[in-house]
């Protein structure tokens, strides 16, 4: 295909966008505070930094969504000010959202002809659509409605919409963070073409060696500001994660005496149909997990981790009460106050609205799972001297940053609640803990302490089944590893022999005989809707 | 520049006290303008209707009368709204109780029966109020039917059992043909408290509701669980709480509290049963409940001022001619200021500048 | 005209001011916003209406009069529940207060007066056809505007550029919002709408239904026309049904009171509200396999970041 933006090449060095002591403040608070970028057509830039950081604050600004407090934009020479994000597409900037901006009810083609500006019959669009998902390999069929597809697939449509308004820059926001390593390496595939037809390319991550395998160039933000612009081939990983946290990480160390004794949690055949219509079906769901063991579960969103998650917690009811036993103990048919009182504790993905009630005090929250089994209520009456203490232990133990002794859920950053959450599970020294992506958008200092908190529970001989879409996490954590996939559950892997290459076939469908790199071109053609070649 | 509206992190505790204050004195700014364009001297109506039922003892009695099923009905609705369940018909429920309780009254009629049959017509007026709001209730989770429209629907069909029997098998023989029962007998009549006034034993049990409620709310693991479920359902389910349970609970104890209401009131102050029993408390409770922040304390004094404009209504009327449903437009009013003044809690009401289109690209960067 | 006839002429125009209402409320309701007040806005475009007719003897300026009540009733409602984010089923419960007590207020003074109303098609030959002739040919304005209202609705819905971006708005106000479409502007336009048909199917009940206004005269109307959305899954072309199958409810209850039957009326007045319950219970049990099928963001807030 011939370059489709003629006159711009990677000799003409003057930057296709550049953001000049750019801000932006809510009230007192600056979000992003006089941040320099300069971006040039032809290469690939990533945007990195913790939770928080404020990349999502920066592009939010480039794609016309909120308007700068401070400074200006400059694109190809031009001051910029957008008055929304059609005025930035039609500039030629366009946006692949990390949640993703797609209308679940709509189908593909529907969904696409609203991220564009109309100016073209459907019948018109719907055959462009099949021209472009076909050029870049990223098949559609534009009839389907949104929630029938993968994650990955909706992924796709996401990147074809943006693809057919022939962008200048494309900013994607944690494109990978939904999709399987060899999911991941297509859409590389895809961006290294686009790098090559001179479009510029603002990529966020948080995965350096992604970056430094993909980008030409990193701007590294921390709490609003830029930290430096360097060159991520000429960093190290260790150099680049110093200076996205301002400090080095520790690593997180095994607990000593880790003996895998009894066996504390099983799972035996658990098939549900799901309540909700555009659920999964869990199959034949069969696994344990021993007493100081953590167990963990990878797989790409959407494979039915969900569902398995509340039928551990007992949200949903199992269909036999010998399909989950805890401690020995037929749980299958039980509520989720009694699987407390067996010594279970569940911490879910969704901190806000699930783990918590948002606009709730933290003592309240802490009543909300300490109701079950702590000595927080008697007779129907509510200790709330004891809600109160159980929030300081917690404080103290897990360092819980708030700015007052109770303050309501929502109010605290996503790190400092997740350490809440787990500690408050934690602090009840759960015999089984069953966790649902313990780190997801959280900042470093935080996941640290999560994960050793993890440990160190397993390793005082409670058995930890941690559910995570993050393969780094899992390697790092857990002793054996089991895949989802379509509802399935794959025989656990010792962590130690799993390779990433290995679990990425089972997380994209393989069998677990073929889940070999030999067979990966063929598992690709049979799996065509799930790893698709470029 | 536009004002937008934008989340506050923390909820503003200030405000959460100022709202209702702010949003009584939105509406009475608003209620004279109105009743200046009706040509009626605002001050002289403002006096009428907020001043002269408290100077008083007669009509402050009747206040006491009118709130008293207001806030019975409205903390029943409280724990409801508070829960995410939207029980509206309450009137409904109102007059099924009032009805189930006048059964025991008319059977009664000019026979011997002894003390037991006032504290059976209350019993009875509960449960009439539970079964009728237990059906909405039992829609919705067992069907998934819409409990608002459901329960609404059932007013209709109460106020219409209602007048079936009292123009049918239970009229007053001696009625001269207008729909009504007889008058109830003593021993089915609620004792007044003091000479002279309305005011009647019904008004202490609304006082141990209000007193029940604050506790339950405060206090106790089903208040809490009433809250969660209403304000993180997903939570709720998470910590243990049986969010289809809590629907017939708090369904049944506003109806329940309704059913009450209703059979204290034709017990009461009526003393037969007929229709127009109800000014539409059951709606009425609604603006109560909200007035009151959904906090039953709250209830008591909102009540308290709804019933105010109910009295000062009917003064007006009498001695100004302003018609009667300038309460009602006052009452709705009422309830959207209340509504207003409450999103300010949670959010804020900021100026901002719109982005000048005039700027866009045509002036060249220096690059 | 036969019975039969008849029986059909009054269905029809029983089933015309739901059908207008549900119609406006379908619409809000699919840009992702549940407007409870139909019946306040109803009532209140009925006094309104009437009083525009008995002042200006115009049912056209009636109509007028109605349409513009009820869409200035839901200007309360919008300015509370999208420029405030209050909770929609408290502000639509606010809304049908105060548009019962308005009515109340304003329509007072025309209590007991009537008008003549509004008139009949008559084409010679067509409407003289035996029984479909009055039928088809020999209704009021109203009448054939609510049915192509209704198809007006169905075409943009799904045929259009625009109604693509309100079932979008319905669907996912998040998505919408970072793909920059004005998610509460286009809302704003849709409760408009749905305040203006509410307000003419209030209007119809005394232009062309009773040629006089009393107090709370529709009834319930509102309600059972928020049941229609539903009953109609949300689809136009069910809506039609549902509107025609409710007139015809209210209409054969009036007929079998006349016949004196022995059963109390009471009894029959009470079957829309009664068969309302039942519809919706046996339309939610059905749909209880398959899933909801109401649009995905309906009644929740929305509040954009800035």
């Amino acid at each position: 295909m011939s370059n489709p933006l003629p006159g711009i090449s990677q000799s003409t060095r003057a930057p296709l966008l550049q953001a000049v002591g750019i801000g932006k403040s809510y009230g007192s608070f600056p979000a992003n505070d006089s941040i320099d970028l300069d971006l040039y057509a032809g290469e690939i830039h990533a945007l990195l930094g913790e939770n928080g950081a404020g990349k999502s604050t920066l592009v939010k600004m480039i794609y016309g969504l909120i308007q700068p407090t401070e400074g200006e934009l400059r694109f190809e020479g031009r001051t910029m000010v957008l008055s929304g994000p059609a005025d930035a597409r039609s500039r030629g900037i366009a946006m692949v959202f990390q949640h993703f901006s797609l209308f679940d009810n709509l189908t593909v083609a529907e969904n696409v002809a609203l991220g564009l500006d109309g100016s073209e019959t459907f019948a018109a669009m719907s055959s462009r659509l099949a021209q472009v998902s076909r050029d870049y390999g990223l098949p559609l069929d534009p009839r389907r409605e949104v929630w029938r597809l993968s994650v990955g697939e909706r992924q796709r449509i996401e990147i074809v919409r943006a693809l057919m308004q022939n962008p200048k820059l494309l900013i994607l926001d944690e494109p990978t963070a939904v999709l399987t390593p060899q999911e991941a390496d297509q859409l590389f595939v895809v961006l290294e073409r686009l790098r090559s037809e001179g479009r510029a390319i603002l990529y966020i991550s948080h995965k350096l060696d992604e970056v430094k395998r993909l980008c030409d160039t990193a701007t590294i933000l921390r709490a609003g500001r830029k930290v430096s612009t360097c060159n991520p081939r000429a960093e190290t990983a260790a150099s680049m994660a110093r200076m996205m946290v301002g400090a080095d990480i520790g690593e997180v160390k095994a607990g000593a005496g880790r003996a895998t004794t009894v066996q504390r949690l099983s799972i035996n055949n658990l098939s549900m149909t799901p309540d909700d219509p555009h659920g999964v079906h869990l199959k034949n769901v069969t696994i344990e997990v021993k007493g100081g063991e953590i167990l963990g579960i990878a797989g790409v969103a959407g494979n039915g981790q969900d569902e398995l998650f509340a039928a551990l917690s007992g949200e949903r009811l199992a269909p036999h009460a010998a399909n989950i036993i805890i401690d020995g103990h037929a749980a299958g048919h039980l509520s989720v106050t009694e699987r407390r009182r067996l010594g279970a504790a569940f911490v879910p993905e969704e901190r806000l609205g699930h783990g918590t009630a948002p606009r709730m005090k933290l003592s309240e929250n802490a009543l909300l799972t300490g109701h079950a089994a702590s000595h927080m209520v008697h007779r129907g009456f509510v200790d709330r001297p004891a809600t109160l203490a159980s929030v300081d232990k917690t404080t103290q133990t897990f360092d819980v940053r708030k700015d007052k002794r109770d303050p309501e859920a929502a109010s605290l950053s996503g790190g400092n609640l997740q350490k809440f959450i787990v500690g408050r599970e934690i602090l009840r020294e759960p015999g089984v803990l069953i966790v649902s992506q313990p780190t997801w958008g959280v900042d470093a200092g935080a996941a640290a302490v999560i994960r050793q908190a993890l440990l160190d529970l397993s390793g005082r001989g409670s058995a930890v089944l941690v559910i995570s879409q993050d393969l780094d996490e899992l390697t790092e954590i857990a002793d054996r590893i089991a895949v989802m996939f379509h509802g399935a559950l794959s025989p656990p892997v010792a962590a130690a022999q799993a390779n990433r290459e290995t679990l990425g076939l089972l997380m994209g469908g393989a069998s677990p005989e073929k889940a070999t790199p030999e067979t990966m071109t063929q598992t690709a053609a049979q799996e065509g809707s799930h790893a698709v070649g470029a | 520049m536009q004002l937008v509206l934008e989340k506050r992190t923390e909820r503003s505790v200030l405000i959460a006290v100022a709202s209702p204050l702010v949003a009584i004195v939105l509406t009475l700014v608003t209620m004279s303008i109105l009743v200046a364009i009706l040509g009626k001297n605002p001050i002289t109506a403002l006096n009428v209707y907020f001043i002269e039922p408290l100077t008083d003892p007669y009509t402050l009695g009747e206040i006491i009368v009118k709130a008293t099923p207001l806030v019975m009905i409205a903390i029943g609705l409280s724990l409801c709204y508070l829960a995410n369940v939207w029980n509206i018909g309450a009137e409904g429920q109102f007059i099924m109780g009032a009805v189930c309780g006048s059964y025991l009254a008319v059977v009664t009629n000019g026979t011997d029966a002894g003390p037991w049959v006032l504290p059976a017509m209350l019993v009875m007026g509960t449960l009439g109020g539970i079964i009728w709001a237990l059906i909405p209730a039992l829609c919705r989770v067992r069907f998934g039917a819409n409990e608002i429209l459901t329960s609404l629907m059932l007013v209709y069909v109460a106020d219409l059992v209602m007048d079936y029997l009292v123009r049918g098998p239970w009229r007053d023989p001696k009625g001269m043909n207008f729909p009504t029962t007889a008058s109830f007998d003593p021993v089915a009549t609620i004792p007044t408290l003091f000479d002279g006034s309305r005011v009647h034993a019904g008004s202490i049990i609304a006082l141990i509701v209000v007193i029940l409620a604050t506790v339950m709310l405060g206090r106790t693991i089903k208040g809490f669980e009433i809250r969660v479920v209403g304000a993180a359902p997903r939570a709720a389910r998470f910590a243990g709480f049986r969010s289809d349970r809590l629907v017939l609970f708090t369904f049944a104890i506003s109806g329940g509290l309704a059913g009450l209401a209703g059979i204290i009131e034709v017990a009461g102050p009526v003393g037969v049963l007929q229709p127009g029993i109800s000014p539409g408390y059951g709606f009425t409770a609604i603006i109560v409940a909200f007035l009151g922040r959904l906090n039953p304390v709250g209830i008591l004094i909102a009540g308290l001022f709804l019933a105010l404009t109910f009295i000062g209504g009917e003064g007006a009327q009498i001695s100004m001619k302003i018609p009667l449903d300038l309460t009602k437009v006052f009452q709705g009013i009422l309830l959207f200021y209340v509504l207003a003044c409450d999103s300010m809690i949670l959010h804020r009401i900021r100026l901002i500048a719109t982005p000048k289109k005039a700027v866009q690209g045509t002036v060249d960067g220096t690059a | 005209m036969g019975l039969l006839e008849a029986i059909i002429l009054s269905v029809i125009a029983a089933s015309t001011p739901l059908l207008l209402a549900a119609a406006g409320e379908l619409v809000v309701e699919r840009s992702g916003v549940l407007n409870l007040g139909v019946e306040g806005m109803m009532i209140m475009g009925a006094a309104c209406g009437f009083a525009g007719a008995y002042l200006t003897g115009s049912t056209f300026i009636g109509a007028l009069c109605g349409i513009a009540a009820g869409a200035a009733l839901s200007v309360v409602f919008a300015v509370l529940t999208l420029g405030l984010a209050v909770n929609q089923v408290a502000a639509g419960l606010a809304l049908t207060i105060l548009g019962v007590g308005l009515s109340g207020l304003i329509g007072a003074g025309f209590v007991g007066q009537r008008i003549v109303p509004a008139p009949h098609l008559f084409i010679p030959v067509l409407t003289d056809l035996p029984l479909v002739g009055h039928i088809l040919f020999g209704q009021d304005g109203f009448v054939y505007f609510s049915i192509v209202l209704v198809v007006a609705i169905a075409w943009f819905m799904y045929r259009t550029r625009a109604g693509l971006i309100l079932r979008a708005i319905g669907d996912n106000h998040t998505s919408a919002h970072a793909l920059g479409y004005p998610v509460l502007k286009i809302r704003w336009l849709a409760v408009l709408f749905g305040g203006g048909c509410a307000g003419l199917g209030g209007a119809y009940l005394p232009l062309a239904y009773t040629p006089f206004f009393i107090p709370g005269m529709t009834a319930g109307r509102g309600w059972i026309a928020l049941a229609l959305v539903v009953f109609s899954s949300w689809r136009p072309g069910r809506l039609v049904a549902g509107a025609y199958l409710f007139g015809a409810v209210s209409i054969l209850q009036l007929h079998a009171q006349a016949l004196g039957l022995g059963i109390p009326s009471q009894l029959m007045t009470s079957l829309p509200y009664l068969a309302t319950v039942i519809v919706l219970v046996l339309i939610s049990r059905t749909r209880g396999a398959a899933g909801s099928v109401a649009p995905a963001s309906l009644g929740t807030v929305f509040v954009p970041d800035r």
